[in-house]
Protein backbone atom coordinates (compact mmCIF):
# COMPACT_ATOMS: atom_id res chain seq x y z
CA UNK A 1 0.00 0.00 0.00
CA UNK A 2 1.50 3.25 -0.96
CA UNK A 3 1.38 6.02 1.59
CA UNK A 4 -0.61 8.36 -0.26
CA UNK A 5 -3.50 6.18 0.13
CA UNK A 6 -2.75 5.33 3.53
CA UNK A 7 -3.52 9.26 4.16
CA UNK A 8 -6.90 8.74 2.42
CA UNK A 9 -8.00 7.30 6.26
CA UNK A 10 -9.21 10.92 6.54
CA UNK A 11 -10.28 13.15 3.99
CA UNK A 12 -7.92 16.33 3.37
CA UNK A 13 -9.41 19.94 5.02
CA UNK A 14 -9.47 22.87 2.89
CA UNK A 15 -9.08 24.78 6.15
CA UNK A 16 -8.25 24.10 9.40
CA UNK A 17 -6.49 22.29 12.27
CA UNK A 18 -5.04 18.79 11.62
CA UNK A 19 -3.43 17.20 15.15
CA UNK A 20 -1.24 14.45 14.35
CA UNK A 21 0.45 11.89 16.38
CA UNK A 22 -1.65 11.72 19.34
CA UNK A 23 -1.39 9.09 21.33
CA UNK A 24 -3.36 5.98 20.93
CA UNK A 25 -6.62 6.06 22.03
CA UNK A 26 -7.01 9.97 23.71
CA UNK A 27 -8.38 11.64 20.05
CA UNK A 28 -11.82 11.75 22.11
CA UNK A 29 -9.44 13.52 24.98
CA UNK A 30 -7.89 16.03 22.96
CA UNK A 31 -11.49 16.86 21.34
CA UNK A 32 -12.44 17.17 25.34
CA UNK A 33 -10.52 19.26 26.17
CA UNK A 34 -10.63 21.74 23.20
CA UNK A 35 -14.75 21.92 23.46
CA UNK A 36 -15.23 20.36 20.29
CA UNK A 37 -18.40 18.27 20.93
CA UNK A 38 -19.58 18.37 16.72
CA UNK A 39 -22.43 20.74 17.50
CA UNK A 40 -20.35 23.71 16.33
CA UNK A 41 -21.37 22.97 12.87
CA UNK A 42 -17.43 22.32 11.27
CA UNK A 43 -16.48 18.99 9.95
CA UNK A 44 -14.25 17.27 12.66
CA UNK A 45 -12.72 13.73 11.62
CA UNK A 46 -11.50 11.17 14.49
CA UNK A 47 -8.84 8.47 13.21
CA UNK A 48 -7.92 6.07 15.79
CA UNK A 49 -5.47 3.31 15.92
CA UNK A 50 -3.86 4.67 12.46
CA UNK A 51 -0.35 2.64 11.95
CA UNK A 52 1.82 5.50 11.71
CA UNK A 53 5.33 5.71 9.78
CA UNK A 54 6.70 3.66 12.39
CA UNK A 55 4.57 1.09 12.55
CA UNK A 56 3.07 2.36 15.86
CA UNK A 57 -0.41 3.52 16.76
CA UNK A 58 -1.97 6.88 16.74
CA UNK A 59 -4.45 8.89 16.60
CA UNK A 60 -5.37 11.78 14.37
CA UNK A 61 -8.20 14.96 14.81
CA UNK A 62 -9.08 16.74 11.98
CA UNK A 63 -11.06 20.27 12.35
CA UNK A 64 -12.23 22.13 9.44
CA UNK A 65 -12.22 26.01 10.02
CA UNK A 66 -11.17 26.35 13.49
CA UNK A 67 -7.67 26.80 13.82
CA UNK A 68 -6.11 26.56 17.41
CA UNK A 69 -5.00 29.24 20.01
CA UNK A 70 -1.83 29.44 21.70
CA UNK A 71 -3.17 28.26 25.32
CA UNK A 72 -4.87 25.06 23.47
CA UNK A 73 -1.80 23.76 21.87
CA UNK A 74 -0.44 23.88 25.89
CA UNK A 75 -3.68 22.23 26.74
CA UNK A 76 -3.05 19.08 24.49
CA UNK A 77 1.09 18.76 25.25
CA UNK A 78 -0.95 17.91 28.95
CA UNK A 79 -2.44 14.63 27.34
CA UNK A 80 -0.88 13.90 23.72
CA UNK A 81 3.01 15.03 24.55
CA UNK A 82 4.18 13.95 21.06
CA UNK A 83 1.80 15.54 18.93
CA UNK A 84 1.78 17.50 15.84
CA UNK A 85 -0.47 20.82 14.92
CA UNK A 86 -0.51 21.32 11.31
CA UNK A 87 -2.59 24.51 10.38
CA UNK A 88 -4.07 24.01 6.85
CA UNK A 89 -4.71 26.90 4.68
CA UNK A 90 -6.20 26.43 1.15
CA UNK A 91 -5.13 22.36 1.30
CA UNK A 92 -1.78 23.10 2.06
CA UNK A 93 0.30 23.08 5.73
CA UNK A 94 0.94 26.54 6.53
CA UNK A 95 2.61 26.39 10.11
CA UNK A 96 3.74 22.96 11.47
CA UNK A 97 4.70 22.84 15.28
CA UNK A 98 5.04 19.80 17.79
CA UNK A 99 3.74 20.54 21.08
CA UNK A 100 6.07 21.05 23.77
CA UNK A 101 4.76 21.55 27.14
CA UNK A 102 6.37 24.45 29.29
CA UNK A 103 8.14 23.62 32.50
CA UNK A 104 5.43 25.78 34.46
CA UNK A 105 2.34 25.74 33.43
CA UNK A 106 0.43 28.40 34.82
CA UNK A 107 -2.98 28.87 34.41
CA UNK A 108 -5.23 26.63 32.43
CA UNK A 109 -5.98 23.62 34.92
CA UNK A 110 -6.74 23.61 38.63
CA UNK A 111 -4.58 21.70 41.21
CA UNK A 112 -6.49 18.17 41.71
CA UNK A 113 -6.14 18.73 45.65
CA UNK A 114 -9.48 20.54 46.53
CA UNK A 115 -7.17 21.91 49.90
CA UNK A 116 -4.83 23.48 47.99
CA UNK A 117 -4.56 27.39 48.24
CA UNK A 118 -4.66 27.94 44.92
CA UNK A 119 -8.66 26.34 44.92
CA UNK A 120 -9.56 28.92 47.83
CA UNK A 121 -10.25 32.06 45.96
CA UNK A 122 -6.60 33.80 46.58
CA UNK A 123 -5.61 35.86 44.21
CA UNK A 124 -2.91 33.30 42.51
CA UNK A 125 -2.94 31.18 38.80
CA UNK A 126 -2.72 27.36 39.55
CA UNK A 127 1.17 26.82 38.93
CA UNK A 128 2.39 23.65 37.84
CA UNK A 129 6.64 22.44 37.35
CA UNK A 130 6.75 19.73 35.06
CA UNK A 131 8.76 17.10 36.24
CA UNK A 132 8.17 14.14 33.30
CA UNK A 133 6.09 14.97 30.18
CA UNK A 134 5.35 11.59 29.14
CA UNK A 135 3.50 9.82 31.11
CA UNK A 136 3.02 13.14 32.33
CA UNK A 137 4.17 13.84 36.31
CA UNK A 138 3.69 17.43 37.28
CA UNK A 139 3.58 18.98 41.02
CA UNK A 140 1.53 21.44 42.23
CA UNK A 141 3.75 24.93 42.87
CA UNK A 142 1.72 25.65 46.17
CA UNK A 143 0.56 22.40 47.65
CA UNK A 144 3.75 20.28 45.98
CA UNK A 145 0.92 17.26 45.23
CA UNK A 146 1.62 15.62 41.91
CA UNK A 147 -0.71 15.68 39.21
CA UNK A 148 -0.95 12.91 36.09
CA UNK A 149 -3.13 13.04 33.20
CA UNK A 150 -5.68 11.12 34.39
CA UNK A 151 -6.36 14.44 37.04
CA UNK A 152 -5.74 16.58 33.69
CA UNK A 153 -8.53 14.68 32.36
CA UNK A 154 -11.26 14.26 35.16
CA UNK A 155 -10.92 18.25 35.06
CA UNK A 156 -12.36 18.19 31.83
CA UNK A 157 -14.69 15.30 32.01
CA UNK A 158 -16.23 16.90 35.37
CA UNK B 1 35.40 24.03 53.31
CA UNK B 2 32.10 24.90 51.59
CA UNK B 3 30.41 28.02 52.86
CA UNK B 4 27.51 28.09 55.38
CA UNK B 5 24.15 28.16 53.84
CA UNK B 6 22.71 31.46 54.31
CA UNK B 7 19.20 32.02 55.67
CA UNK B 8 18.97 35.23 57.03
CA UNK B 9 15.85 37.03 54.95
CA UNK B 10 14.79 33.51 54.05
CA UNK B 11 11.78 31.55 53.99
CA UNK B 12 11.35 28.32 55.72
CA UNK B 13 8.10 26.74 54.17
CA UNK B 14 8.65 23.24 52.99
CA UNK B 15 11.76 20.65 54.29
CA UNK B 16 11.70 19.44 50.63
CA UNK B 17 13.80 23.13 50.43
CA UNK B 18 16.46 22.37 52.39
CA UNK B 19 19.71 20.63 51.63
CA UNK B 20 21.29 18.46 53.85
CA UNK B 21 24.22 20.89 54.24
CA UNK B 22 21.34 23.63 54.93
CA UNK B 23 19.45 21.04 57.75
CA UNK B 24 23.10 20.15 59.06
CA UNK B 25 23.54 24.23 60.09
CA UNK B 26 20.46 24.68 61.67
CA UNK B 27 20.70 21.67 64.21
CA UNK B 28 24.59 23.29 64.42
CA UNK B 29 22.72 26.83 65.19
CA UNK B 30 20.08 24.99 67.56
CA UNK B 31 22.76 23.34 69.77
CA UNK B 32 24.73 26.55 70.00
CA UNK B 33 20.73 27.92 71.62
CA UNK B 34 20.81 25.40 74.25
CA UNK B 35 22.68 27.45 76.82
CA UNK B 36 20.63 30.58 75.47
CA UNK B 37 17.56 28.81 76.32
CA UNK B 38 18.29 28.52 79.93
CA UNK B 39 19.90 31.80 80.33
CA UNK B 40 18.14 34.10 78.01
CA UNK B 41 19.70 36.45 75.74
CA UNK B 42 18.88 39.37 73.61
CA UNK B 43 20.29 38.21 70.31
CA UNK B 44 16.92 39.28 68.80
CA UNK B 45 16.28 42.92 70.89
CA UNK B 46 13.43 44.80 68.84
CA UNK B 47 12.61 42.52 66.70
CA UNK B 48 9.16 41.53 66.05
CA UNK B 49 7.57 37.84 65.39
CA UNK B 50 3.83 37.79 64.28
CA UNK B 51 2.43 34.67 64.52
CA UNK B 52 -0.95 34.26 62.20
CA UNK B 53 -2.74 31.32 63.36
CA UNK B 54 -5.39 30.48 61.21
CA UNK B 55 -5.89 27.17 62.95
CA UNK B 56 -5.86 25.96 66.46
CA UNK B 57 -2.63 25.29 68.21
CA UNK B 58 -1.09 26.00 71.51
CA UNK B 59 2.27 23.94 72.05
CA UNK B 60 3.54 25.17 68.00
CA UNK B 61 2.73 28.58 68.98
CA UNK B 62 3.91 28.89 72.74
CA UNK B 63 7.27 27.27 71.36
CA UNK B 64 7.94 30.05 69.03
CA UNK B 65 6.54 32.81 71.06
CA UNK B 66 8.63 31.34 73.69
CA UNK B 67 11.34 31.08 71.54
CA UNK B 68 11.45 34.21 70.60
CA UNK B 69 10.98 35.69 73.98
CA UNK B 70 14.38 33.71 75.30
CA UNK B 71 16.33 35.98 72.52
CA UNK B 72 14.43 39.04 73.93
CA UNK B 73 12.24 39.80 70.86
CA UNK B 74 8.57 39.98 71.11
CA UNK B 75 5.64 38.30 69.56
CA UNK B 76 2.25 39.64 68.34
CA UNK B 77 -0.52 37.94 66.53
CA UNK B 78 -4.03 36.22 66.51
CA UNK B 79 -4.50 32.33 67.55
CA UNK B 80 -7.96 31.66 65.91
CA UNK B 81 -9.64 34.07 63.02
CA UNK B 82 -12.69 34.20 65.45
CA UNK B 83 -12.99 38.42 65.79
CA UNK B 84 -10.24 39.53 63.24
CA UNK B 85 -10.35 40.18 59.38
CA UNK B 86 -10.38 37.04 58.29
CA UNK B 87 -13.99 36.26 59.97
CA UNK B 88 -15.44 39.16 57.74
CA UNK B 89 -13.56 37.27 54.28
CA UNK B 90 -10.15 39.09 53.87
CA UNK B 91 -7.92 36.56 52.48
CA UNK B 92 -4.59 35.21 53.31
CA UNK B 93 -2.67 37.24 50.52
CA UNK B 94 -4.30 40.63 52.30
CA UNK B 95 -3.79 39.35 55.92
CA UNK B 96 -0.22 38.95 54.94
CA UNK B 97 0.66 42.11 52.91
CA UNK B 98 -0.89 44.37 56.65
CA UNK B 99 0.75 42.18 58.63
CA UNK B 100 4.32 42.40 57.50
CA UNK B 101 4.59 45.99 57.93
CA UNK B 102 3.96 45.48 61.55
CA UNK B 103 6.92 42.74 62.01
CA UNK B 104 10.35 41.09 61.31
CA UNK B 105 8.83 37.24 60.68
CA UNK B 106 5.55 35.66 59.85
CA UNK B 107 4.75 32.30 61.48
CA UNK B 108 2.26 30.67 58.99
CA UNK B 109 -0.21 27.96 60.24
CA UNK B 110 -3.40 27.10 58.05
CA UNK B 111 -5.68 24.76 57.20
CA UNK B 112 -4.85 24.84 53.73
CA UNK B 113 -1.91 22.93 51.80
CA UNK B 114 0.52 25.62 50.21
CA UNK B 115 -0.58 28.55 52.38
CA UNK B 116 2.57 29.19 53.83
CA UNK B 117 4.19 29.30 50.12
CA UNK B 118 1.91 31.80 48.88
CA UNK B 119 2.30 33.47 51.67
CA UNK B 120 6.18 33.37 51.48
CA UNK B 121 5.23 34.84 47.83
CA UNK B 122 3.11 37.95 49.20
CA UNK B 123 5.52 38.64 51.94
CA UNK B 124 8.62 40.96 52.19
CA UNK B 125 9.97 39.51 54.99
CA UNK B 126 10.50 36.00 55.93
CA UNK B 127 7.96 33.47 56.67
CA UNK B 128 8.39 30.58 58.64
CA UNK B 129 5.12 27.32 57.89
CA UNK B 130 4.09 26.38 61.13
CA UNK B 131 1.82 23.40 59.78
CA UNK B 132 -0.05 24.01 56.46
CA UNK B 133 -3.14 21.78 56.46
CA UNK B 134 -2.01 17.41 55.94
CA UNK B 135 0.61 19.18 54.15
CA UNK B 136 4.57 20.21 56.15
CA UNK B 137 5.40 21.02 59.77
CA UNK B 138 9.05 21.83 58.87
CA UNK B 139 9.94 23.46 62.18
CA UNK B 140 8.42 19.96 63.56
CA UNK B 141 10.72 17.58 61.20
CA UNK B 142 14.14 19.72 62.23
CA UNK B 143 13.65 19.40 65.77
CA UNK B 144 12.82 15.51 65.20
CA UNK B 145 15.86 15.51 63.45
CA UNK B 146 17.68 17.30 66.18
CA UNK B 147 16.15 14.52 68.54
CA UNK B 148 17.64 11.97 66.86
CA UNK B 149 20.76 13.78 66.51
CA UNK B 150 21.18 14.57 70.03
CA UNK B 151 19.83 10.91 71.49
CA UNK B 152 22.11 8.83 69.41
CA UNK B 153 24.89 11.30 67.99
CA UNK B 154 24.19 11.24 64.45
CA UNK B 155 21.30 10.76 62.22
CA UNK B 156 23.09 8.60 59.32
CA UNK B 157 23.03 5.21 59.83
CA UNK B 158 19.79 4.95 61.79
CA UNK B 159 16.72 2.73 61.55
CA UNK B 160 13.47 4.66 61.42
CA UNK B 161 9.93 4.02 61.91
CA UNK B 162 6.80 6.52 61.32
CA UNK B 163 3.91 4.66 62.31
CA UNK B 164 0.44 5.57 62.36
CA UNK B 165 -1.43 8.44 60.15
CA UNK B 166 1.38 8.83 57.38
CA UNK B 167 -1.42 9.60 55.07
CA UNK B 168 -2.75 13.10 56.71
CA UNK B 169 0.10 13.53 58.82
CA UNK B 170 1.93 16.35 57.94
CA UNK B 171 4.75 16.09 60.65
CA UNK B 172 5.99 12.61 59.20
CA UNK B 173 5.61 13.91 55.57
CA UNK B 174 8.26 16.75 56.38
CA UNK B 175 10.18 14.08 58.70
CA UNK B 176 10.05 11.80 55.50
CA UNK B 177 11.79 14.05 53.12
CA UNK B 178 14.38 15.62 55.86
CA UNK B 179 15.08 11.95 56.95
CA UNK B 180 15.85 10.82 53.22
CA UNK B 181 18.64 13.17 53.09
CA UNK B 182 20.61 10.83 55.79
CA UNK B 183 21.61 7.68 55.35
CA UNK B 184 18.32 5.94 57.36
CA UNK B 185 16.43 3.10 56.48
CA UNK B 186 12.69 4.49 56.93
CA UNK B 187 9.95 1.78 57.82
CA UNK B 188 6.34 3.61 57.43
CA UNK B 189 3.86 1.27 58.96
CA UNK B 190 0.50 2.19 59.12
CA UNK B 191 -3.62 0.58 58.43
CA UNK B 192 -3.60 0.41 54.22
CA UNK B 193 -6.04 3.76 54.20
CA UNK B 194 -3.59 5.97 56.03
CA UNK B 195 -0.39 5.11 54.03
CA UNK B 196 2.52 7.66 53.07
CA UNK B 197 0.97 9.75 50.09
CA UNK B 198 2.54 8.27 47.37
CA UNK B 199 4.40 11.86 46.64
CA UNK B 200 6.11 11.52 49.82
CA UNK B 201 7.11 8.14 48.94
CA UNK B 202 8.06 7.87 45.56
CA UNK B 203 10.19 11.32 46.01
CA UNK B 204 11.63 9.38 49.15
CA UNK B 205 12.25 5.96 48.15
CA UNK B 206 14.43 7.36 45.89
CA UNK B 207 16.97 8.26 47.91
CA UNK B 208 16.81 6.07 51.07
CA UNK B 209 15.76 2.34 51.53
CA UNK B 210 11.93 2.25 52.12
CA UNK B 211 9.67 -0.22 53.47
CA UNK B 212 6.11 -0.46 54.19
CA UNK B 213 3.95 -2.28 56.21
CA UNK B 214 0.78 -2.69 58.59
CA UNK B 215 2.49 -4.60 61.69
CA UNK B 216 4.21 -2.33 63.89
CA UNK B 217 4.83 -5.87 65.88
CA UNK B 218 6.63 -7.23 63.28
CA UNK B 219 8.89 -4.17 62.76
CA UNK B 220 9.53 -3.09 66.27
CA UNK B 221 12.86 -5.23 66.68
CA UNK B 222 14.30 -3.45 63.37
CA UNK B 223 13.82 0.35 64.73
CA UNK B 224 16.07 2.76 66.43
CA UNK B 225 13.66 5.14 66.28
CA UNK B 226 10.11 4.40 66.63
CA UNK B 227 8.18 7.69 66.05
CA UNK B 228 4.40 7.41 67.46
CA UNK B 229 2.03 9.37 65.39
CA UNK B 230 -2.04 10.05 66.45
CA UNK B 231 -4.52 8.96 64.28
CA UNK B 232 -6.05 12.43 63.48
CA UNK B 233 -10.22 12.30 63.80
CA UNK B 234 -10.08 15.99 62.68
CA UNK B 235 -8.39 15.12 59.14
CA UNK B 236 -11.09 12.44 58.63
CA UNK B 237 -14.14 13.32 56.18
CA UNK B 238 -15.62 10.17 57.16
CA UNK B 239 -16.01 9.33 60.90
CA UNK B 240 -16.96 5.84 59.97
CA UNK B 241 -13.76 5.34 58.16
CA UNK B 242 -11.80 7.12 61.58
CA UNK B 243 -13.72 3.97 63.95
CA UNK B 244 -12.21 1.55 61.78
CA UNK B 245 -8.39 2.55 62.01
CA UNK B 246 -8.48 4.59 65.58
CA UNK B 247 -6.04 2.69 68.08
CA UNK B 248 -4.24 0.75 65.39
CA UNK B 249 -1.51 1.09 67.19
CA UNK B 250 -0.61 1.45 70.99
CA UNK B 251 2.36 1.28 72.34
CA UNK B 252 3.09 -0.22 75.60
CA UNK B 253 6.15 -0.33 78.37
CA UNK B 254 5.73 -4.05 77.82
CA UNK B 255 5.68 -4.06 74.19
CA UNK B 256 9.24 -2.29 74.50
CA UNK B 257 10.83 -5.34 75.86
CA UNK B 258 10.77 -6.93 72.12
CA UNK B 259 12.59 -3.23 70.88
CA UNK B 260 16.28 -2.70 70.88
CA UNK B 261 17.54 -1.51 73.97
CA UNK B 262 19.02 1.75 72.64
CA UNK B 263 15.65 2.77 70.66
CA UNK B 264 14.16 5.91 71.58
CA UNK B 265 10.36 6.72 71.26
CA UNK B 266 9.46 10.12 69.33
CA UNK B 267 6.14 11.15 69.40
CA UNK B 268 5.00 14.95 68.12
CA UNK B 269 2.77 14.89 70.35
CA UNK B 270 -0.33 15.16 71.87
CA UNK B 271 -0.81 11.51 72.18
CA UNK B 272 -4.32 9.46 72.81
CA UNK B 273 -3.71 6.29 73.40
CA UNK B 274 -0.87 5.18 71.13
CA UNK B 275 1.63 5.25 73.60
CA UNK B 276 0.46 4.15 76.99
CA UNK B 277 1.72 6.19 79.97
CA UNK B 278 3.71 3.31 81.17
CA UNK B 279 5.97 4.51 78.28
CA UNK B 280 7.07 7.81 80.16
CA UNK B 281 9.08 6.24 82.38
CA UNK B 282 11.05 3.98 80.31
CA UNK B 283 14.43 5.19 79.20
CA UNK B 284 13.23 4.80 75.41
CA UNK B 285 10.63 7.94 75.80
CA UNK B 286 11.67 10.93 74.06
CA UNK B 287 8.78 12.93 73.17
CA UNK B 288 8.85 15.46 76.27
CA UNK B 289 12.48 15.93 75.66
CA UNK B 290 11.82 16.67 71.98
CA UNK B 291 9.37 19.49 73.08
CA UNK B 292 12.70 21.02 74.75
CA UNK B 293 14.21 20.28 71.50
CA UNK B 294 11.43 22.35 69.61
CA UNK B 295 12.38 25.56 71.76
CA UNK B 296 16.14 25.77 70.83
CA UNK B 297 15.62 24.51 66.84
CA UNK B 298 12.85 27.32 66.75
CA UNK B 299 15.47 29.58 68.41
CA UNK B 300 17.65 28.54 66.29
CA UNK B 301 15.35 29.01 62.97
CA UNK B 302 14.50 32.48 64.51
CA UNK B 303 18.24 33.58 65.12
CA UNK B 304 18.52 32.61 60.78
CA UNK B 305 16.11 33.90 59.54
CA UNK B 306 16.79 37.24 60.82
CA UNK B 307 19.95 37.43 60.15
CA UNK B 308 21.48 37.07 63.99
CA UNK B 309 22.85 33.58 63.96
Amino acid sequence: MSRSSKELYVKKIKNGTVIDHISAGHALDVLKILGIDGREGHTVSVAMNVLSEKQSKKDIVKVESRELAPGEVDKIALIAPGATINIIRDYEVAEKTRVKLPDVIKGIIRCANPSCVSNAGEPVEPRFTVERTDPLKMRCYYCARIMEKQDVLKQFYA
Amino acid sequence: MSPKPVFAGKDIVSVRDLSREGIDHILDVAETMEPLAKSGSDMLRGKIMATLFFEASTRTRLSFESAMSRLGGTSLGFSETKGTSVEKGENLADTVRVVENYADVLIVRHPLEGAARMAAEFSKIPVINAGSGAEEHPTQALLDLYTIRKARGSIDGTSVGLIGDLRYGRTVHSLAYALSQYKVNLFLISPEILRMRREVLEEVSNRVHVKESTSLRELLPELDVIYMTRIQKERFADLAEYEKVKGSYRLTAQELSKARKDSIVMHPLPRVDEVAPDVDNTKHAKYFEQVWYGLVLRMGVLALVLGAA
